[in-house]
């Protein structure tokens, strides 16, 4: 393949450029994978993070709107590189480092944390073969690297000797790991009719028009995106479920001892986990880059970026709730009505509603 | 197997790409650090003892349920993979399975270990 072939603004050119690029310019065969793969990494980086600033941005927006105010209004048009400016700002900020840090995991939690939400890109499925790598795992493996955010958390807490950061942290780890459990099995509702973990197949299973979406097509299809959704904003630590940093009781949770380019790194990490579990529900429920005329990855953006939006407008419309809420409301509602309907999709396709 | 290596490469560039921005940090940084300022921070009090002590019992107790659970989803995985070939076999067994965890989660309930105190 040429690398000039970008047809018709489908995007995959660049990927096939970047797989072909170390052959191109006549590396050793040892050598090859390693240098593609370091090559889609950067990009896939530096796409990530530049998103990652465009939504802190349009979050400050969306907020201020709902509260009747304007937000970020002074740097360029509409503030459009406020949080540019932050970053570099950020840049430039003293570490502050307290005396009584356990000093190993209070350096290594901003690189675990970002790491964690980092790697669920390797086979996030961006438009037809803007893929890094199509793992036969895909789904699970996303569910399992995405989880050692709880780690990174709880390193936070503990490596801080704060009693804010501690507490924090271990609320984080309680309340992650209790909505892991309804966010696998609302997945597995969908899986058990693709009969694939793959992110490809599971998107190419959806084509067609939006009625061969898995939340249109399948059993019990909304109830699985319903709880997925609840789910997905509890993982990713936001409003109404964002105990873990309420700021009224606990300042500000884990990052409290946090500052200059360390704290960035983990506000930076908590937009790409909303822009992950974002990503998931737009390619498992809502047909992935599926869609007529516009290009794929189009497609794949534009369902993403509903979903954030979907995300966003709760945070900024519901209060918090207390702990024991939460923790009650993950394990007497979400985990029953969850495993009731994967036994019910699981009974349907059995008896042959969906083929 | 080489795809697999996409993963580590990730986990390398990830790593050194943070890594790198605390490095130009370091470079572009004040650094004037005094006691008070190295201070934990404890609403503009001095901290009474250390943070790292027990913590509550309620935690572990969510640990143990969610260990259950999880393997319990470890094991749906290949279910759900390979259910469309399986028939009505795996979903008897599947639904017994889940149902005796499910005993086991309404015991929980009922010695009130679900109860956030």
């Amino acid at each position: 393949m040429s690398c000039t072939v970008i047809a018709f603004g489908e995007l995959h050119g660049i990927f096939a450029w970047l797989h072909e690029l170390p052959v191109s310019i006549g590396l050793p065969d040892s050598v090859q994978a390693v240098v593609m793969y370091a090559a889609l990494g950067v990009t896939v980086f530096s796409v990530l993070s530049l998103f990652a600033l465009f939504l802190v941005w349009w979050e400050r927006k969306i907020a201020a709107h709902i509260q009747q105010r304007f937000g970020p209004m002074r740097v360029g048009w509409h503030g459009w590189y406020q949080t540019v400016m932050d970053a570099l700002k950020l840049l430039q900020k003293e570490d502050i480092r307290i005396e009584t840090r356990d000093k190993v995991v209070f350096f290594w939690a901003p690189v675990v944390c970002f790491v964690a939400a980092f790697l669920a890109y390797v086979v996030m499925p961006f438009g037809k073969g803007l893929i890094v790598a199509d793992l036969n795992i895909g789904i699970l493996y996303i569910m399992a690297v995405t989880t050692f955010t709880v780690i990174a958390l709880l390193m936070a807490g503990w490596g801080s000797n704060n009693k804010y950061a501690l507490l924090g942290g271990m609320r984080s780890a309680a309340q992650v790991v209790s909505y892991e459990i309804p966010m696998v099995v609302s997945l597995l509702t969908i899986i058990i009719y693709v009969g694939s973990l793959s992110m490809v197949d599971i998107v190419e299973s959806q084509s067609g028009w939006f009625f061969n979406w898995f939340i249109f097509r399948v059993p019990f299809g909304p109830i699985a995106f319903v709880t997925y959704i609840i789910a997905a904003i509890a993982e990713a630590n936001r409003t109404p479920f964002d105990i873990p940093e309420a700021e009224q009781e606990l300042v500000a949770g884990y990052n409290i001892e946090y500052s200059g380019m360390k704290f960035a790194m983990f506000f930076l990490a908590e937009f790409v986990n909303m822009f992950t579990v974002s990503a998931i529900a737009a390619t498992v429920f809502l047909g992935g880059w599926n869609g007529p005329f516009l290009p794929s990855w189009v497609w794949f953006m534009g369902k993403t970026l509903t979903v954030v939006l979907l995300l966003m407008l709760v945070r900024w419309t519901y209060p918090r709730l207390r702990v024991d809420q939460l923790m009650e409301f993950a394990w007497k509602f979400l985990v029953p009505v969850t495993f009731a309907n994967l036994i019910l999709a699981g009974v349907l396709k059995y008896l042959g509603y969906w083929e | 197997m080489s795809e697999y290596l996409a993963v580590l490469i990730f986990v390398i560039v990830g790593a050194g790409m943070v890594l790198f921005t605390f490095f130009l940090a370091r470079i572009l940084r004040p650094h004037n650090p005094y006691p008070e300022k190295n201070v934990n921070y404890e609403c503009a009090e001095l901290p009474i003892g250390n943070s790292w002590i027990k913590f509550h019992n309620r935690f572990y107790i969510f640990a143990l349920i969610f260990v259950i659970f999880d393997v319990e989803a470890v094991f749906l995985f290949p279910w759900a993979v390979a259910y469309g070939q399986l028939g009505l076999y795996a979903l008897v067994e599947m639904v017994i399975f889940i149902l005796i965890l499910f005993v086991g989660l309404v015991y929980a309930w009922k010695k009130g270990a679900l109860k956030w105190v």
